[in-house]
């Protein structure tokens, strides 16, 4: 059977990890076409309904990038974030969704290759969630 | 008033302070130039990577300040330029500007940085601090502003290309066949050299001759390089791998006038082919049966076999010359002939292909034969009539070519030259080549006689020759008749030398000396319209010489025909002008040149077939790699090739501008100290020690490693890392005696960073005083010391030595009083601030002061105030200093021009006028999408047509194109147009990032009339093309997804109206000492109202107790003066003895109620907080027990009162740097010199201590500091947690302390004690206006800024801003440019008359309100309020669109507009829908 590509959003703040993102365009660094970023002001846009309602669309993962701790450029956007992120994963073990399937980054507007690091990363570990999925329900 | 003043301002320099000075000058309503030496802005800011003490990323914090000048209306940044020259007077200058030529369009680039991927060249990146490399056409660093690219381009230009006299580029071909670009390079060598393959064998090659390799080894094998290119596409084309060049270009029109070009040599055939070039008929007439001239002739075939000439004729010819063989001029036509046939023009390129007879008797006949003729013979496949042994008269080429033939053809050959072998004309090369294949060279014989016998030669009887010295130094070639000797031989073959053949032409053309006479420059004879050149004119020459003379030729024939000028603007013959030196900063390291193969000399020495073989590919890469690069940018035109927008301009001119401005603000910015001039530290020798910008770069992840910490020198990941600081600072053997104030904290932040990259690293500081003195900076250090495991060694570091092994680094230094060596595997050097070069130059052009270390000097008491009225200064052109004060200053600049011009605010500052927009609610949306090619940096690999046509199916989308580029004007007005036309509602851009373009867009659509939030970007480079190059298929399938996405979100886009709000122009400044004085008087001086809140009976503040500054300029007077004028100031209302009860409302609009003698309400626009700190009152040290144990302050004015001191004994840091106070106080240490060294120059008797821990004495305070202890003040430096102890006993007060430096307690007995109290804030106060504005303060009690970098005088909330010691402890200039700075940033929101509230901010649903405060408790900014209904709301004013109070609400009541839940989850929702149909959600 064909493997399937996972989708995974990644909810990416202006200031912080969209920027880096446009750096790691801006220095060829290649990851997999799975992330699709979608802009938001600030991390703390974030909240658990929207991260949900991704998996309800059929994610296969989410993942959000903020600033780094105590770079926020709305001060304490990304903390509330992580708190979100941490909360929704809960509610997504309770419903019985991998909660490694969403987590939260750091990533600094000069980090790039960073940027696309953890895209390459989330999306082996993804990956490889579902093919761990799959060996179960085959089984 | 003077009426002539102008409203706007030229700021020079862009780095932050620049930018922060234009930013506010613009938004206070003036026009501004930022004019930047650099191609792009930014400064030296955009190269650190973190930024002390909250190690922020430095990019994060400046790129969106980047963008922001890059597109305020107002600011027009002009950079690559210069200021040249500058005249009037304060409020009307008039300023030229040279705007040096970038050679790119700044208006065409689009910074896709294509160019850069194919550009050949290679130099050091110096924004990488050299550690990288970076292209000839480069962009500073990847988010530049303006985000264009410039061509490092030398003038003159390389020296091979020079000293070719064809002209070819040989940098350029050079540099194309290091990139592998064979067939390009080949290309670029035919603009000039149609004989590419016969000139890489045989051309004389000025050009590595001239090499600058030279200098370090051997010329770059350029000849061979030419060769290698010209073979390889002849091979291929043989092959059948190559296409046949299309010959014929349609582009060229054709001409009906005739040409005649008379000889088919090198000459005749570039005319030729240049000519038919342009057009015209073109008919060669050649005597022998062949084309090629010397060429064909001349040249044997084992140095030129025949069908590589013939395969370049076949090039010339197939673009259509016609072509007459055996037509000699004079015998078969003339000249007459030619015209009646109707010719317009000739070109007589004859040769030289007679040879010169020898005047020896007996010199014709059998036995006897020419060189030339020779030749000549062996090149038709004939046999010449020679015997065994021949006997060849000359030294030149021809002698040579001749010998080694008769060997080839089996003969004996020997040469008789008259002078010795080193004189011989022929080549060094050639003649060896000779001798190892056998052939004999008789040196310094002069041939006399034919010996025959019978008629039959036999011999030639040569004499010997003899260099004669004279007595004039000369020397003559004389021959001695009584040596003689005879070469036997049973041919001669003279071959010294060619003469053209005149016979048809002498009569008509004018002759000199054998040769036609032709004007040098046109090569015009004497007869109009008829051309000479080559051999015919020159005389027997080379071939790029005769190539020269064709193009020449050509030049002129064509300006003949179309009948212009011949002599305009003509390069003369020989090209002598200078041409690029080596350049700096490249390797120069030696590199062997690489050899071509050449055959055995037995083996070659029986035939005629090539002896020397071509390059491979992998050698030509590898010698064309030994390149210099002399010229940067080698001019290959593969930019040109690749710029899809066609921006290149390689013939761009600088260009000088006027403009006229009111005042100037000068930053000029620093340049870190060259550490090569420590050569004790060994940087620049040992490759392991680098400085700190460079490990700054280390450290980014943008930079050379991507952020690895590793070393130059192996790539070795370091784990021992030194760090040594005062590299040319504080240091007199460099001239640099000042403190640069950022080394100590920038050093900690590296360190940090450094271990945070790598936690086994242990870095190690080197230091003498650990300057931490700003806000924040004390802290970071502790926690750096006792947290971050970073060592700090107070020792001094004499010199860095290298393990010539390990390449590691050996110290020597004094630790724990113990003597230490130790090996680092890096050490970094804190090289110092200097003032950058170029401030000499602006301060010539702009006629202000500078200090005695080049630093733009300040007015005394006056900071950021130059000697010149009208001209202000910022930033680190007027001393070392960190960002914030540079940002600050910036601010403070603004606020002074602003006072000076406020008059004509608004005069020159556009304002846009937009047209109506139309009305887009509840309509059905219309959406158009554009997608972008990006040129190729998206076509390339995202299929842009199948993504548009995809998009055209989706419901809802009435319109859907790919275009070239999206950002273009033509695409813009395109764009407008196709809004009007198809009625969009909805527009959506699929290109790049809507970082840097979204704006643009949405300007376009306001320009259409549409309402700007009806707008969605799609970024598909960045995001998608660049970062799945090699997966085109699913690149675009993503692309796909990515713009069904944006259509998702944007059926549900609503337009946003922007609410204009008036502003009270009036500001609350609360506080009466000198930075509450300084920021009323400058709101004052630039128009606006202004409440100066005192709590204190009198103004002044803490300034009262200060009597003078450092350098005893007296501040008394100053602040009576300051005291006088706020009070008589007629826009300031001073209220004393009054504290402020309350504050409403939000930025523009406050309402402040005052309690004093009775409750007053002032209505204003902004607040500044200056309510100041105060003296920290020692507990302990026997203060207030002992009226000889007193503070600084109270010694200041007591100095006065005392001739006779005895000993004092001052001990610094009270109420400092101790556990209650982990802060330093800052001024402290200043305030300890200042009255130490007042004490010394009363009474130089006096013994005087300073007992310190850091002495903290930034930038030119150092020099007081030196003063002190050339005065006899002792330094006692004592423990960091050992303070020292005061004791009285009998009546006698003694310090008791412990001295590092002895590791000793010791004990002073002492007449005063004088304790360096530090300041503390006033807590009560500031806590009270802390909650009434709802204004976080720190750990120490003072207020905290909104962003420690970038925003030093505002709060988080707007309209709110803080100066002076309420913000943290400072000296009273740095408090007065703070003021200032604070009435700069409330004067930008003064200045306008509304202020533009809403679009991107969260609203409430009132309905869906459950009035749980949520909101209130999550909104950092004070936005949401309870309104009068008992909901909250949110006070748009205040609201910066974060969305935090919508992802927290509770009932889901808040919506972030823009950005809310039904949009963003369309977006998603249809970014993971596949189905098309499914996409057609319309609200």
């Amino acid at each position: 059977m064909e493997e399937k590509e996972p989708r995974i959003i990644a909810f990416c703040c202006h200031y912080c990890a969209f920027t880096a993102a446009d750096l790691a365009g801006t220095m060829r660094q290649q990851y997999p076409t799975n992330i699709h970023i979608v802009r938001l002001p600030c991390t703390g846009k974030v909240d658990v309904n929207m991260l949900l309602q991704a998996f309800v669309d059929e994610a296969d993962g989410v993942m959000v990038a903020g600033c780094e701790v105590g770079s926020c450029h709305f001060l304490e956007g990304n903390i509330r974030a992580k708190k979100r992120v941490e909360f929704a994963k809960s509610k997504l073990e309770e419903v019985g969704i991998n909660p490694e399937k969403l987590d939260m980054f750091h990533i600094a507007a000069s980090e790039g290759p960073l940027f696309a690091q953890t895209a390459r990363e989330f999306t082996d570990k993804i990956k490889s969630i579902l093919k761990e999925e799959q060996k179960i329900a085959e089984a | 008033m003077n009426n002539k003043q102008i409203g706007s301002i030229l700021v020079v320099g862009g780095g932050i302070a620049g930018m922060q000075a234009a930013l506010d000058s613009a938004e206070m309503g003036y026009k501004v130039y930022l004019v930047e030496k650099e191609p792009s802005i930014g400064g030296n800011m955009a190269k650190l990577d973190k930024t002390f003490p909250t190690n922020d990323c430095a990019m994060c914090m400046i790129s969106p300040k980047l963008v922001e000048t890059g597109r305020h209306l107002n600011i027009e940044i002009i950079s690559y330029a210069e200021l040249e020259k500058l005249e009037g007077e304060a409020g009307n200058f008039t300023a030229i500007i040279n705007k040096k030529a970038r050679y790119v369009d700044e208006n065409q680039c689009n910074g896709c940085g294509e160019c850069e991927l194919e550009c050949p060249v290679h130099r050091k990146d110096n924004f990488n601090g050299e550690l990288s490399e970076r292209t000839a056409i480069y962009r500073l660093y990847p988010q530049a502003i303006p985000n264009v690219y410039t061509i490092d381009k030398s003038t003159p230009e390389a020296p091979c290309k020079v000293n070719c006299p064809a002209g070819v580029n040989v940098q350029g071909y050079t540099a194309l066949i290091a990139k592998g670009k064979f067939q390009e390079a080949l290309n670029l060598i035919r603009e000039k050299m149609p004989f590419a393959g016969v000139c890489g064998r045989v051309c004389h090659h000025p050009c590595e001759d001239n090499c600058n390799r030279n200098e370090i080894d051997e010329p770059v094998s350029v000849r061979n390089l030419k060769r290698f290119v010209a073979d390889r596409e002849k091979t291929l084309l043989e092959k059948g791998e190559l296409k046949k060049p299309s010959l014929e270009d349609d582009t060229i029109a054709k001409r009906a006038e005739k040409i005649a070009v008379i000889g088919g040599g090198p000459a005749g055939l570039t005319c030729a082919h240049d000519l038919v070039k342009k057009g015209f008929q073109v008919t060669i007439f050649e005597a022998s049966s062949k084309l090629g001239g010397m060429m064909r002739t001349g040249i044997p075939d084992y140095r030129l076999p025949k069908d590589y000439l013939d395969y370049e004729i076949d090039l010339i010819l197939g673009k259509g010359v016609e072509v007459k063989t055996n037509s000699t001029l004079g015998k078969d036509f003339t000249l007459q002939d030619l015209k009646d046939e109707g010719y317009q023009s000739v070109f007589l390129s004859l040769g030289a292909q007679k040879a010169k007879e020898i005047p020896l008797e007996d010199s014709e006949g059998e036995g006897i034969i020419y060189g030339i003729p020779f030749l000549r013979q062996i090149s038709e496949g004939k046999k010449p009539p020679m015997g065994s042994h021949v006997a060849i008269i000359g030294g030149g080429n021809v002698a040579i070519d001749v010998a080694r033939s008769a060997v080839r053809l089996g003969s004996k050959a020997t040469i008789v030259y008259r002078r010795t072998q080193k004189e011989m004309p022929a080549h060094s090369w050639e003649i060896e080549e000779a001798l190892e294949e056998g052939v004999e060279i008789r040196n310094s014989w002069s041939p006399a006689r034919i010996v025959r016998e019978d008629g039959t030669v036999k011999g030639l009887e040569v004499e010997r020759c003899v260099t004669i010295y004279k007595k004039d130094g000369k020397r003559s070639l004389e021959v001695d008749h009584d040596q003689k000797n005879i070469v036997e031989a049973d041919t001669i073959i003279p071959a010294t030398g060619q003469e053209c053949d005149l016979e048809g032409i002498k009569d008509e053309i004018e002759v000199e000396e054998g040769l036609l006479s032709s004007d040098p420059l046109t090569l015009e004879t004497s007869q109009q319209g008829i051309f000479a050149g080559g051999d015919v004119v020159l005389g027997p020459s080379s071939l790029v010489e005769s190539v020269a003379q064709g193009h020449r030729a050509a030049e002129s024939i064509a300006r003949y025909i179309d009948k212009e000028e011949l002599r305009t603007d003509r390069e003369p013959v020989m090209h002598s002008g200078p041409s690029a030196e080596m350049p700096d900063g490249i390797d120069k390291s030696k590199k062997e040149r690489t050899h071509t193969s050449v055959a055995e000399p037995e083996k070659r020495n029986s035939n005629f077939e090539e002896i020397e073989k071509a390059f491979t590919e992998e050698e030509a890469i590898r010698e064309a790699k030994r390149c210099l690069q002399c010229a940067s940018c080698a001019e290959c035109m593969e930019c040109v090739r690749t710029c899809k927008a066609e921006a290149i301009r390689h013939d761009q001119k600088d260009e000088r501008r006027q403009i006229h401005v009111g005042a100037v603000i000068a930053t000029g910015g620093f340049t870190p100290f060259d550490a090569r001039k420590k050569p004790e530290y060994g940087y620049g020798i040992y490759p392991n020690v680098i400085t700190s910008i460079q490990f700054e770069r280390i450290l980014s992840a943008s930079g050379p490693y991507e952020g690895h910490v590793k070393r130059p020198y192996d790539g070795k990941n370091p784990k021992k890392i030194a760090w040594i600081q005062c590299v040319g600072s504080r240091d007199v053997t460099t001239g640099n005696d000042y403190c640069s104030s950022v080394c100590c904290m920038y050093a900690i932040k590296e360190a940090m960073i450094a271990k945070e990259h790598d936690p086994e690293i242990e870095p190690t500081i080197f230091y003498i005083d650990i300057r931490a003195f700003g806000k924040g900076f004390e802290s970071f250090y502790e926690q750096a010391r006792y947290e971050s495991g970073v060592r700090f060694v107070r020792s001094q570091i004499s010199s860095v030595k290298e393990n010539p092994l390990s390449r590691d680094l050996q110290l020597q230094f004094i630790e724990d009083g113990q003597y230490k060596e130790e090996e680092f595997e890096m050490v970094v050097l804190s090289v110092g601030l200097l003032a950058n070069p170029a401030n000499t130059a602006t301060a010539n052009i702009l006629d202000i002061a500078q200090n005695k270390f080049g630093f733009f000097e300040e007015k005394p008491l006056q900071p950021l105030t130059s000697s010149k009225e009208g001209i202000y200064l910022c930033g680190a052109g007027n001393g070392p200093k960190d960002i914030p004060e540079t940002v600050m200053q910036g601010s403070a600049a603004a606020a002074l021009c602003s006072e000076m011009l406020k008059e004509v605010r608004n005069t020159e500052a556009s304002v846009k006028e937009y047209p109506v927009e139309k009305q887009v609610e509840d309509v059905e949306p219309r959406i158009g999408v554009f997608v972008c090619h990006c040129g190729i940096n998206i076509a390339s690999v995202v299929d842009v047509e199948k993504v548009s046509e995809y998009i055209s199916k989706i419901p809802g989308v009435v319109h859907a194109e790919h275009t070239l580029y999206t950002c273009s004007q033509d695409t813009q007005k395109r764009m407008k147009e196709i809004i009007d036309e198809k009625d969009l509602n909805r527009v959506i851009v699929a290109s790049c990032t809507p970082r840097t373009h979204e704006a643009l867009f949405q300007e376009t659509l306001r320009e259409a009339g549409l309402n700007k939030y009806m707008f969605e970007m799609t970024d598909i480079r960045e995001q998608c093309s660049w970062v799945h190059q090699k997966e085109p298929q699913k690149a675009t399938e993503k692309a796909k997804s990515l713009v069904r996405g944006s259509i998702g979100k944007s059926n549900h886009l609503e337009p946003l109206q922007l609410k204009n709000i008036s502003i009270n122009k009036a500001a609350v400044v609360i506080g009466g000492g000198i930075s509450g004085m300084t920021a009323s008087l400058s709101l004052a001086n630039q128009g606006f109202k202004v409440h100066l809140i005192e709590k204190e009976e009198n103004l002044g503040g803490n300034m009262v107790y200060l009597k003078m500054e450092l350098d005893g300029e007296d501040w008394q007077e100053f602040l009576k003066n300051k005291i006088k004028e706020v009070q008589e100031n007629e826009l300031i209302d001073v209220v004393t003895n009054t504290k402020v009860k309350s504050v409403n409302g939000s930025v523009g609009n406050f309402t402040t109620v005052l309690s004093g003698e009775e409750e007053t309400e002032v209505k204003h626009g902004v607040i500044i907080i200056a309510s100041g700190a105060q003296e920290f009152k020692p507990d302990g040290f026997l203060y207030g027990k002992d009226d000889r144990v007193k503070t600084q302050r109270d010694m200041e004015f007591e100095i006065d009162k005392k001739d006779k001191f005895g000993t004092v004994a001052m001990i610094q840091c009270v109420g400092s740097r101790d556990d209650k106070h982990r802060y330093c106080s800052r001024v402290c240490c200043s305030e300890a010199i200042k009255n130490a060294i007042n004490i010394k120059e009363k009474d130089p008797e006096a013994d005087v201590y300073i007992l310190y821990r850091d002495l903290r004495t930034y930038t030119y305070r150092e020099v007081f500091y030196r003063k002190a202890r050339e005065l006899g003040v002792k330094f006692i430096h004592f423990p960091d947690k050992e303070y020292p102890e005061v004791k009285e006993s009998d009546g006698k007060l003694s310090v008791h302390v412990k001295d590092t430096v002895i590791n000793e307690g010791i004990s002073i007995q002492t007449d005063l004690v004088v304790l360096s109290a530090g300041i503390v804030a006033n807590e009560e106060e500031n806590h009270q206006l802390s909650e009434l504005m709802k204004l976080p303060l720190d750990e120490h009690g003072n207020f905290m800024e909104a962003h420690v970098k970038l925003r030093p005088v505002d709060f988080a909330s707007e309209g709110v801003f803080v100066c002076g010691l309420a913000h943290s402890p400072k000296n009273t200039e740095e408090n007065i440019t703070q003021a200032l700075a604070a009435a700069g940033r409330a004067a930008s929101i003064l200045s306008k008359d509304t202020l533009e509230v809403g679009g991107v901010v969260s609203v409430i649903e009132e309905d869906k309100c459950a009035s749980c405060l949520t909101c209130l408790r999550e909104c950092v900014f004070d936005a949401p309020f309870v309104n009068d209904k008992g909901k909250a709301e949110i006070d748009p004013a205040k609201c910066q669109g974060c969305g935090n109070c919508a992802a927290a609400c509770p009932a889901k009541a808040i919506q972030l507009l823009t950005f809310t839940d039904a949009q963003e989850t369309a977006l998603f929702n249809n970014i993971l829908e596949e189905d098309i149909e499914e996409v057609t959600e319309v609200k």
